[in-house]
Formats: structure tokens, sequence, C-alpha cells
């Protein structure tokens, strides 16, 4: 009798030629499905050699819960209609904030299966049509509805006690946290598609500035620490955390094209090869055997550094799914990129700033790019894409020729973490 | 063949009984405050039910501002935060719970560590929630 091998290598390569992001923010007038041809259009603009719309042969989507968003179920055939791509098969995915990770991951498996030679992922997320009590509700509905949800825990909330958790384990501080929002803002004021392209610093000007223009008292902030310190412009949201420590409600939609990358060269001058993927699953925190990091996110991540063949050392960027300030601590802790408790004092010195050793979130992250749930984890993935294809601009990193570069997208509270690392060839 | 050791029992047990009642595994002894038909850890179906104490430690906890729906109607809010946590049950096993008894408004003068027990007076009819208390 054959044995099961648990190899768990993909039976052929799969490339990325191709990837597309729509505005991330606030559009009254977009439904989910005009943000998903946003992101499309994005990424047809910017393929190298173009494709054949023709050629796109199965199709899955992330989306977290454009039922509880929009009273839309049954979300992937509508976009599917909306690019005129039926009758090929699409499957929408749902994973909570890790949906479009998990998009991309079957994908990537459909491709290496042999099935299919070219298919198209990404992830959509309209969450603005609903008040913020109402985004709490939906968001927590990713929790344990039985035994977290009526324990009066959100999801902000299960991220407060874990940052509780880290500050009594180590010597983490609210300065911390807030070092990770000023960080990402000031990545996301150099980008374009981001839901907010200020640093915390032109946020303070600016409220500054209003205060000044209605008459109102001028706030006397000397630094930005000042102003976040502020619990009239920076509310508690969920102590420790506040407004500056989570990341925003925002309508977006994301896409990349995943071909097999004997093929790769037809679309692409320089396509990034997914070099190894990883998926974990993760109990209720309280459930967890420990406070302070995501079991899934360091299983999925040994599982993708294996497939690829790369220690932490050869990772050159890092985008990870800071939907609050600490998740991004405890992520580069999870990924090894620092020793547990190593994460407040790596980001006190500049460590994870784009200049850094450990480049996170050059994009701004979830907390200054904007997280629409459902379209995040792909969003993570054309950061990546663009960075190592030198393409990123401004905000490209400081070190020479990255090659390396590693996604981390959370679902929930650590139920779901999927872990891609992405190489370009050399 | 059914399990009587199925999700609605906690709750029906906490209203009732006052107590917190999970499950223990009678294969493998594993105890789990949630009732499951299905021991987790050595994946055998013979439970019984298993009153705790209500003795437990804080782990972790979190004051919230920003309120679900439900929790706005009970009048909590930016103004009036509330409390939630983990506890760790002097059995071992944690799980979430409202933190009743504490200043929401005041998270420094919450300590985790702090000595907790069940508080099972004053439980909602419609939507009873887990909540402890400062021993």
């Amino acid at each position: 009798m054959a044995t099961i091998s648990k190899k768990r290598q993909l039976g052929r390569q799969v490339s990325i030629v191709g990837g597309g992001l729509s505005q991330f923010g606030a559009f009254p007038e977009k439904d989910t499905r005009d943000l998903f041809v946003e992101a499309f259009q994005d990424m047809v603009q910017n393929m190298d050699r173009g494709f054949d719309i023709e050629d796109i042969e199965c199709a899955y989507v992330g989306n977290y819960s454009s039922d509880l968003f929009e009273h839309q179920g049954h979300t992937a055939p509508i976009v599917a209609d909306w690019l005129g791509i039926t009758p090929i098969p699409i499957t929408r995915i749902e994973n909570a904030c890790a949906s479009s990770g998990s998009a991309l991951r079957e994908g990537v498996m459909a491709i290496a299966s042999g099935m299919y030679d070219v298919v198209l992922v990404g992830g959509m997320e309209k969450m603005t049509n609903l008040p913020t009590d109402g985004v709490t509700d939906v968001l927590a509905s990713a929790a344990d509805g039985l035994y977290e949800v009526p324990a009066g825990l959100t999801f902000p909330g299960i991220f407060g006690a874990i940052a509780k958790a880290h500050m009594d384990k180590y010597e983490t501080n609210l300065d911390h946290l807030l070092k990770v929002a000023i960080k990402n803002h000031s990545n996301g004021a150099l980008n374009s598609k981001a839901q907010f392209q200020q640093t915390v610093t032109e946020m303070m000007e600016r409220r500054i500035s209003r205060a000044q223009e209605r008459g109102q008292e001028v706030p006397d902030y000397k630094t930005d620490m000042d102003f976040l310190n502020d619990p009239r412009a920076n509310p508690w949201i969920a102590w420790p955390l506040r407004l500056y420590d989570c990341a925003p409600i925002t309508d977006g939609a994301s896409c990349v094209l995943l071909v097999s990358k004997e093929i790769a060269h037809n679309f692409a001058d320089t396509p990034i090869d997914i070099a190894g993927i990883g998926q974990a699953t993760g109990k209720p925190l309280h459930d967890s055997d420990e406070l302070t990091s995501l079991s899934a996110a360091k299983a999925a991540s040994q599982q993708a550094y294996d497939m690829a063949g790369i220690t932490v050392a050869d990772i050159d960027l890092a985008e990870v799914h800071d939907c609050f300030t600490i998740a991004e601590i405890v992520a580069t802790e999870d990924l090894g990129f620092f020793a547990p408790g190593e994460g407040p004092r790596a980001v006190d010195e500049g460590r994870t700033a784009r200049d850094g050793d450990h480049p996170i979130n050059t994009s701004g992250g979830l907390k200054a790019k904007g997280h629409p749930v459902g379209a995040s984890g792909v969003g993570q993935v054309i950061e990546i894409y663009k960075q190592l294809r030198g393409e990123a601009g401004e905000r490209q990193v400081k070190k020479a020729d990255p090659t390396v570069g590693v996604t981390h997208n959370v679902g929930g509270t650590g139920g779901t973490c999927v872990v891609n690392v992405l190489r370009r060839e050399s | 063949m059914a399990s009587e050791f199925n999700s609605s029992a906690f709750y029906s047990k906490l209203k009732e009984e006052k107590k917190l009642v999970g499950v223990k595994c009678l294969d493998c002894g594993h105890l789990s405050p949630e009732p499951r038909p299905m021991c987790a850890e050595c994946h055998g179906f013979n439970m019984e039910w298993h009153p705790f104490s209500g003795r437990a430690k804080l782990s972790t906890f979190t004051c919230i501002s920003i309120v679900p729906v439900k929790m706005a109607a009970k009048g909590y809010g930016r103004d009036n935060p509330y409390c939630t946590g983990i506890v760790a049950l002097e059995e071992g096993p944690r799980i979430s719970a409202m933190i009743n008894g504490v200043d929401g408004t005041n998270p420094q003068s919450i300590k985790t560590g702090m000595e907790m027990v069940l508080d099972a007076d004053d439980l909602d009819e419609e939507a009873p929630a887990l909540a402890f208390k400062p021993a």
C-alpha cells in the first residue's frame, strides 16, 4: 500500500505576471463588483506584455462578508459577469481577513495540479455601507460566536488582550504600538492607492490648522507623539489600543494573474515566482498555547519557508497583517525576524522601516493603505510583486536588489494564517 | 449516535445551575470548559459533564470603548467602557469572559493575575454571558 508522503511540494511552479489594486478608501458610489473591475483594470494596464482576457481559465476570489456588509451572497459569479469571463469557474473563498490569501493558495494549487495554466485570483470587500458599530459586529462574527462574542470580545478587543499580555510578558509599552502606526503612515503617504496618504505629522498639522480656522482651542502638540497621546485626537477603542492602533474600515479590491512558470515570460518581462505557500489554523485566543503569539502564523511560515528552501536570513522584506499595531509586532516575532519580545525594540530601532534590515509594510500596511478585509491578502502580494520588480517608486526599499519577499495574512484573530514566499528569478 | 454534550448546554447549565459546567474526556482526562462531543486532544468520543469550581485568575483583559450593538443597548460606550478578557480556571483551561466588578474607565487599576470567581448572579435571560468578578 502506498504511504502518505506529506512532502507538500507543488506539482509545478507558479508565477505572478500581473497585479492590480482599486483605490482603497470609502466609496459610497461603488459596489463590490465595481471595485473588483477597477482592480482588474489596474492590473491589465500594468501588464508588461499584455494578455488576452480569454486566456483566463479559472478564478478564485476572497470575500469575507458581502452577505452581512451588502446583503449579497454568492458574489463570485457576479464578479465574473462584470469582467465578462463567464462561463469559466469562479469560486468565492471565505477565511475572514485571510480570504484572499486563501484564494491565492487555491489558485496556486489549481495551476500546480496541472489543471490550468492561467488563473485569476483576487479579493474584495465593501465595508463602509454600515455604521461603525455594525462593522464591529460583522468583524466580531469572525471570532467564536458562542464563547468569545457573548463575553463581549470584539475584534479590536481580542488584539487589545494580546497587547496587554505582550506588555505583561515583555517590555512592550504604548509608545511601541504608536511607533508602528507612525512608520506605516509614513509608508502609506507614498502610496497613491492608500486610504491614508498622510504621515501622522501631517495629520497632526491638519488638526491644528482646522482648530485655527474654526477659532477653537489650538492644541499644543510639540511632536507627533503628543498628538497621538491626546485622547481627543486618538481615543481609546479597546484599551490598550487606540484609534491609531487600528486599521480603518475600507472599500477596496485586489487581483493578481497567476500562470504556470513555463509560460510566465509570455506575459511578463520580470515574473515573480511563488516559491513557497503555507497555511495553518489556530484555536481561539483563550485556548491558544500563548497569548502573545499566533500559532497558525508560526506554522504557516515554517511551511512556506520549507517549501521555498529559505531561512529568515534570505528574506528582504515582508508585508504583514497589521490589522492592529500589536499584530504587526507579534507577526514580526512569529515570522522569526525577531525573537519573542524583541519586536518592540526592533520598531524603536527603526529596523522595520524602509531603510531598516527588515522592512515591514512598505505599502503602508493595512493601517495606512486600508483594510478591505477580503482584499488584503492579495493586496499584500501586489506590494511584494512591485518591490521585487523595483517598481515601488518613492517607497522602494533601500536595500539593493531585493529578491525574496514574504506576505503574512491573518484571518480573524489567528484562526487562519496564510504565508507566501515570493521570489524574483535570478 | 446523538451526543448530549452540545454547545447549547453551556448556557442552559450556566443559567440553571449557576455553574460553569464543561466536559471531561473519559479517554484521556482532558478538560474543556466548552461542552463538545469529541475530544480535541485525543479525538475520543467518550465525554462526561464536568463542573468547574468557578475559581480562576485573570490572564489578560481589555477595556472596550467602541462597543458592539448589543453592548451599546446595555449602556456601554465611549464614556462607559466595559472590561472583558481571558481567565485561567484553577483546573487549567482558559476561557473568554466578561470581567465584572472592575472599573473599565481605569484599566491601570485592573491587574492580571487577580483572583477571580464566577459571577452567575445576574445573567441576561435572552443572552446569558459567562462572567467573572474579583474574588
